[in-house]
């Protein structure tokens, strides 16, 4: 009895546990008959995906369209835009937030995604600037996504996320974005925006 | 006790909204079955799912050493609680230390089970729920009545009511839209004000020691992106070994869950952003003894995506206030077997032993098979029903003696005067006694008439 007491909770959970394995890793189960749906033209079923299951807006910019003029065309009413990306034109810069409360008011957040991925939509978004808020608090948000960057399944997704460490550095965060914030929690009713972005736009560089 | 029978008869007197009930969760039901069907290799990602799930619970305590390491690396404060009373005592010692009285949580059935939110507010910090059915719960003081969509029960006429009392500026529209809409504006004040955000956690991933949390509002972002202090809290059962397991569970969730192919936002947290701090507390209550237990230890390997519930004719038709445990359906019925199975012996006769709950889980749990082994077990914890059992055994004596058997056979059209509802037979409740025919099939024969 005065051994239990003595035991950290810790102690006391992993005496329950069946004993540390020599290596565990080493028995780990044979997944070799899985073969995941890859699709011919990633892109296309990213974009068809985006747009139908997420909810998304999809545009894809030409090599001789300004970028900020697409922003503007497509959130005409905007008055506050975030960003930290250079060449984005933006009145809030997510890296030098004063008041917590200015990160509520924005109306487009503009960031970067690294990763598409075809068969649900998601967009990997590392965390690039000091306030990740502005990717969840903006009424509207823009990611802006390389063509070349997307892949078929999460598989591939994930294969490249732990490549690259970079992606959780130096602010430890990141996150899959399909589509914009949403609930059904109401009768089933579908509805954008419950806590989130109420839309979402991906310009395809 | 409470029979899961005799509390669903309050719920099925309103035969409209059980039926809504009943159409709300098929739906559900087949835009899994939809979108599982879409994916060739869909029953491949089950079979490895569950071979995971079992790996990782057999090395269990290798997973959470390595998790716990890595945690650190990261810059995340690592902390385990044996049970729910030092679990709610560890969170509220981390906010009282740092004089917080406001919190923002979401969603986490972990905190339900350990009732975190009353535990909190008895000693003075407000806790706000920020996913919107839970927030919707936590203003109705009612409790969740399905683990995903815990307040799809509700209708939005009760839902404005209760904004209209509750939040000022409500206006007298009871439009899904606009009332999500209210809630967005009442909540944002709270995200603002929190000193911390509490999440739960979907996966904690061995290899890098991180945190993933899935949602569709991205309420679990608002409220850990704003306060200054993340606590996590994770049972034990949540960590998988690496990225490449997270991939094949990322794929399932979502489509089991409520059949779309992920949820909105899938996030990792990586340690704490500088300047801020990160805990995470795993807590055990009870899941290192269920381990143990050689006919239920897979019931862990559950990833809480309610599919089970939404294909379940019983849970459809009685709801989640039917059953005596805060988790309803097939894995509740067995999660509150595990927990405390003298109070919860009620819900084991929800199961009409279809298997259907058996054919959409994700990681292949068993459900069925579990239920029907937790009613062998029934009279071991003295919850058998005694009438139940008087027949049974009457009955196993009548079946062990040929003469007795016939002899009664003869006479048994005797019972079809008998009025069935006086409460002798419990089997016979709710349902439409047997006609016992004048003649047995045996005799029958015997007489050449078949």
């Amino acid at each position: 009895m005065e051994r239990e007491e003595s035991m950290t909770s810790k102690e006391k959970i992993f005496a329950n546990l069946n004993p540390l394995h020599n290596d565990p890793v080493a028995d780990k189960p044979d997944l070799s008959f899985l073969s995941p749906t890859s699709y011919q033209d990633p892109l296309k079923v990213f974009i068809e995906t985006s747009q139908t299951n997420a909810g998304a807006n999809v545009i894809e910019l030409n090599p001789d369209e300004d970028i900020n003029q697409r922003i503007l065309l497509a959130y005409p009413e905007a008055k506050i835009i975030a960003s930290n990306i250079p060449d984005i034109k933006a009145n809030l810069n997510p890296d030098a937030i004063k008041e917590k409360s200015d990160l509520l008011k924005v109306d487009v957040g503009v960031v970067e995604g690294k990763i598409g991925v075809a068969e649900n939509g998601c967009v990997w978004v590392p965390q690039t600037m000091k306030e990740r808020a502005i990717c969840f608090a903006s009424e509207n948000l823009i990611i802006l996504l390389d063509k070349k960057s997307i892949v078929s399944n999460m598989h591939e997704a994930y294969r490249l996320i732990s490549e690259n460490s970079n992606y959780f550095s130096p602010y430890n965060f990141g996150t899959f974005i399909s589509g914009p914030s949403k609930t059904a929690d109401i009768e089933g009713a579908l509805v954008f925006g419950a806590q989130g972005a109420k839309t979402l736009t991906l310009i395809l560089l | 006790m409470i029979s899961h029978s005799s509390a669903s008869q309050e719920y099925l007197k309103d035969t409209a909204t059980a039926a809504r009930h009943d159409e709300t969760f098929y739906g559900v039901r087949h835009k899994r079955d939809v979108i599982s069907r879409s994916l060739p290799e869909w029953e491949d990602l089950r079979e490895a799912a569950s071979r995971i799930k079992e790996h990782t619970l057999e090395n269990l305590s290798y997973y959470l050493t390595q998790f716990e390491e890595k945690a650190l690396e990261n810059g995340a404060k690592v902390l385990w609680a044996k049970d729910a009373e030092e679990y709610n005592k560890i969170v509220y010692e981390i906010l009282s230390g740092k004089g917080i009285d406001k919190v923002v949580k979401s969603k986490s059935m972990l905190t339900e089970e350990c009732h975190l939110n009353d535990f909190l507010e008895e000693r003075g910090i407000q806790v706000v729920e920020s996913d919107l059915g839970e927030r919707i719960l936590q203003m109705m003081k009612l409790a969740p009545s399905h683990v995903v969509m815990p307040a799809l029960h509700i209708h939005k006429e009760d839902i404005g009511d209760c904004f209209r009392e509750k939040i000022s500026g409500t206006e007298n529209n009871n439009d899904p839209t606009y009332l999500t809409h209210v809630a967005r504006m009442h909540l944002r004040e709270k995200f603002l004000e929190a000193g911390a955000g509490i999440t739960g956690a979907n996966f904690g991933i061995a290899a890098t020691g991180e945190v993933v949390v899935c949602t569709n509002e991205g309420n679990a972002d608002m409220s850990t992106a704003m306060p200054p202090l993340h606590i996590v809290s994770m049972g034990i059962e949540k960590v998988i070994p690496d990225q490449y397991s997270l991939a094949i569970f990322h794929r399932l969730l979502a489509r089991s869950a409520t059949g779309q192919p992920t949820t909105a936002f899938t996030s990792h947290f990586r340690g704490p952003v500088p300047g801020k701090e990160m805990y995470i507390i795993l807590v055990d209550n009870g899941r290192s003894e269920f381990l143990k237990n050689p006919e239920h230890w897979k019931t862990l390997k559950c990833i809480r995506c309610g599919a089970c519930m939404n294909t379940c004719p019983v849970y459809r038709r009685s709801s989640g206030y039917s059953y005596s445990y805060f988790i309803p359906g097939p894995i509740g019925i067995n999660l509150s077997m595990l927990h405390n199975p003298k109070s919860n012996s009620g819900n084991v006769a929800a199961c009409s032993l279809c298997c259907s709950c058996d054919n959409v889980c994700p990681v292949k749990v068993d459900l069925s098979t579990q239920i029907y082994k937790w009613r062998q077990q029934l009279d071991s914890f003295g919850t058998a029903s005694k009438e139940k059992k008087l027949i049974s055994n009457v009955m196993k004596t009548i079946f062990n003696h040929p003469n007795l058997y016939t002899n009664l056979l003869r006479i048994s059209p005797l019972l079809n005067i008998l009025p069935t509802n006086i409460g002798l037979n419990p089997w016979a409740y709710g349902h439409k006694m047997m006609h016992f025919p004048k003649k047995s099939f045996h005799q029958l024969w015997k007489e050449k008439k078949v």
